[in-house]
């Protein structure tokens, strides 16, 4: 499976992807914003539409769209009573937009599903070196942010009465999530793309406790699924995205009866 | 011996159509252990924000010595929604408020987290998940985390409301022995005019409109009612 210069490629790519989308999933998850994944692949399928339209890349085209809606939705977001409605028309128009801007661009429709499904026939090694920059980027800024995000995400109303800038905090936080997004989008598809941000983080915050140990059980299994789901994809033919999606699926509904029965018994 | 901490001259604090103070005027000295009472939104926590620079006074002053920059403040605020689900454990929980940019936490940083978890009695649950632990155990390690850093002034809203009765003791008790101790200042908001009288050494009472700061020393519980209108 090696010898294929394609897969050595998404098991690169993949293991960049698995590792960002571990670690942002754990203050994704602290900090409710499941339903923002969902409209940011929303959004960042125009963005790729809107790319391959212009003649770019897809990422680029992607990381334009969901970095500075990222912001905006955050800002909107603050007013909670606001959100569940308006975040669902930005999804419809964008979702609309990406459509529209891939039937202008004339391409195939395998164009199409690659960017909503995923691929990983296409990983070329240009790709990988952007996924592993836009990666090492995205953990760089983590690291230096750590205790500050961690304090902001786990205790939002601490952190705010001892004076940290959690305004701030979280406008850097959602423009990672945004680059974490576009960058995943390369393998999972940008449809299936809040998989790898929620469910790993989701399962792992039922079987350890502190930040740490989330983040490392979070990562190892985006690993697990990642690597599992391109073998099975490679042995099967079958697209890698129903794979990754059934694998972290089980281990979110497996911490989901741990839970049961450590709290049962 | 009383070197003013804090000093809040002439403050008035207004939302739109509703000011609630007009002309506030209390000392804070170092060491002290002052209650502050009044009745539901007569602007307790309004008061505590804007003391932390959270709320920004209409007119008026509040001066820090020497600065507010130097002042470390510990906070354990009204509310916090933690539900049963909060996955933290309580020594990662305490340990969030240590300030620094590393990603991990020194051994020094280790040994403040369990200094704090020790004088708060929470050691012996630190691996607990914080969402399962009792109500008071959560507060106790609230209090762990708000002195985590070692502050000179710690603020305290009300937060022995959820507690019965011995509990409430319990974590006074614990608050005392931190202002005698270790000469913290303490700033205690409540409804509990008994627990006020037994542990403040000064009070504020507020009442809309009207105030009154006075020494403990000497108040019953009758006077303190009357002046607070709780
Ligand atoms: N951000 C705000 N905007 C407008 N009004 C506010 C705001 N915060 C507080 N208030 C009002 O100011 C008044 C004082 O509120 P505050 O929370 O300080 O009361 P409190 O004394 O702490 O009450 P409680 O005992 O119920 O905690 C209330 O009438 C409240 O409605
Ligand atoms: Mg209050």
């Amino acid at each position: 499976m090696f010898s294929l210069a394609f897969m050595r490629h998404a098991y690169l790519a993949g293991t960049f992807i698995a590792i960002i989308c571990g670690t942002i999933g754990v203050f994704v998850i602290a900090r409710n914003l499941s339903f923002l994944t969902h409209t940011l692949s929303e959004i960042g399928f125009a963005g790729a539409a809107f790319g391959i339209f212009m003649g770019w890349t897809a990422l680029s085209g992607m990381l334009i769209f969901t970095v500075i809606s990222s912001v905006i939705v955050g800002q909107m977001s603050v007013k909670q009573s606001r959100r569940e409605a308006s975040i669902s028309a930005i999804s419809a128009l964008f979702i609309g937009l990406g459509i529209l801007f891939l039937s202008l661009s004339n391409q195939t429709s395998s164009y199409a599903t690659s960017i909503l499904f995923g691929s990983v026939i296409g990983i070329a090694q240009a790709d990988v070196i952007r996924v592993a920059v836009l990666s090492g980027i995205v953990l760089l800024v983590m690291l230096g942010l750590y205790r500050p995000l961690k304090f902001d995400s786990f205790d939002a109303i601490g952190a705010r009465v001892s004076g940290l800038w959690t305004t701030a905090i979280s406008v850097v936080f959602l423009v990672l999530v945004a680059m974490s997004v576009s960058v995943a989008a390369q393998i999972v598809g940008s449809l299936l793309i809040f998989i790898l941000l929620t469910l790993p983080a989701a399962a792992a915050r039922y079987f350890v406790h502190t930040v740490s140990k989330m983040i490392g059980l979070s990562i190892l299994f985006a690993l697990v699924g990642v690597w599992l789901g391109l073998y099975l994809s490679y042995v099967t033919n079958l697209p890698v995205s129903f794979f990754i999606a059934a694998i972290e699926c089980i281990f979110y509904f497996a911490a989901l009866g741990y839970q049961r029965l450590s709290v049962g018994s | 011996m009383t070197e003013p901490l804090i000093a809040v001259q002439h403050l008035a604090i207004a939302f739109p159509n509703n000011p609630v103070f007009k002309d506030l005027n209390f000392t804070i000295n170092q060491g002290d252990f002052l209650t502050v009472i009044g009745e539901n939104g007569v602007g307790k926590t309004t008061l505590i924000r804007a003391l932390l620079g959270l709320v920004k006074p209409t007119s008026g002053s509040i001066n820090y010595y020497p600065s507010k920059k130097a002042t470390k403040i510990g906070y354990v605020p009204q509310f916090r929604n933690l539900d049963q689900e909060y996955p933290l454990t309580i020594e990662d929980f305490v340990g969030l408020n240590i300030r620094g940019w590393l990603p991990w936490l020194t051994k020094a940083e280790h040994r403040q987290v369990n200094t704090a978890m020790s004088v708060t009695n929470v050691k012996k649950i630190k691996q607990r998940p914080l969402g399962m632990a009792s109500g008071g155990e959560k507060q106790r390690a609230y209090l762990a985390q708000a002195i985590v850093e070692e502050p000179q002034l710690l603020i305290l809203d009300e937060s022995t409301a959820s507690l019965d009765n011995e509990m409430k003791y319990e974590l006074l008790d614990l608050v005392q022995n931190l202002n005698q101790t270790s000469n913290i200042t303490v700033l205690f908001i409540t409804h509990d005019l008994p627990l006020a009288q037994k542990y403040a050494d000064h009070f504020l009472a507020l009442r809309p409109g009207q105030q009154e700061y006075g020494t403990m020393a000497g108040m019953s519980i009758e006077q303190l009612k009357e002046v607070s209108d709780v």
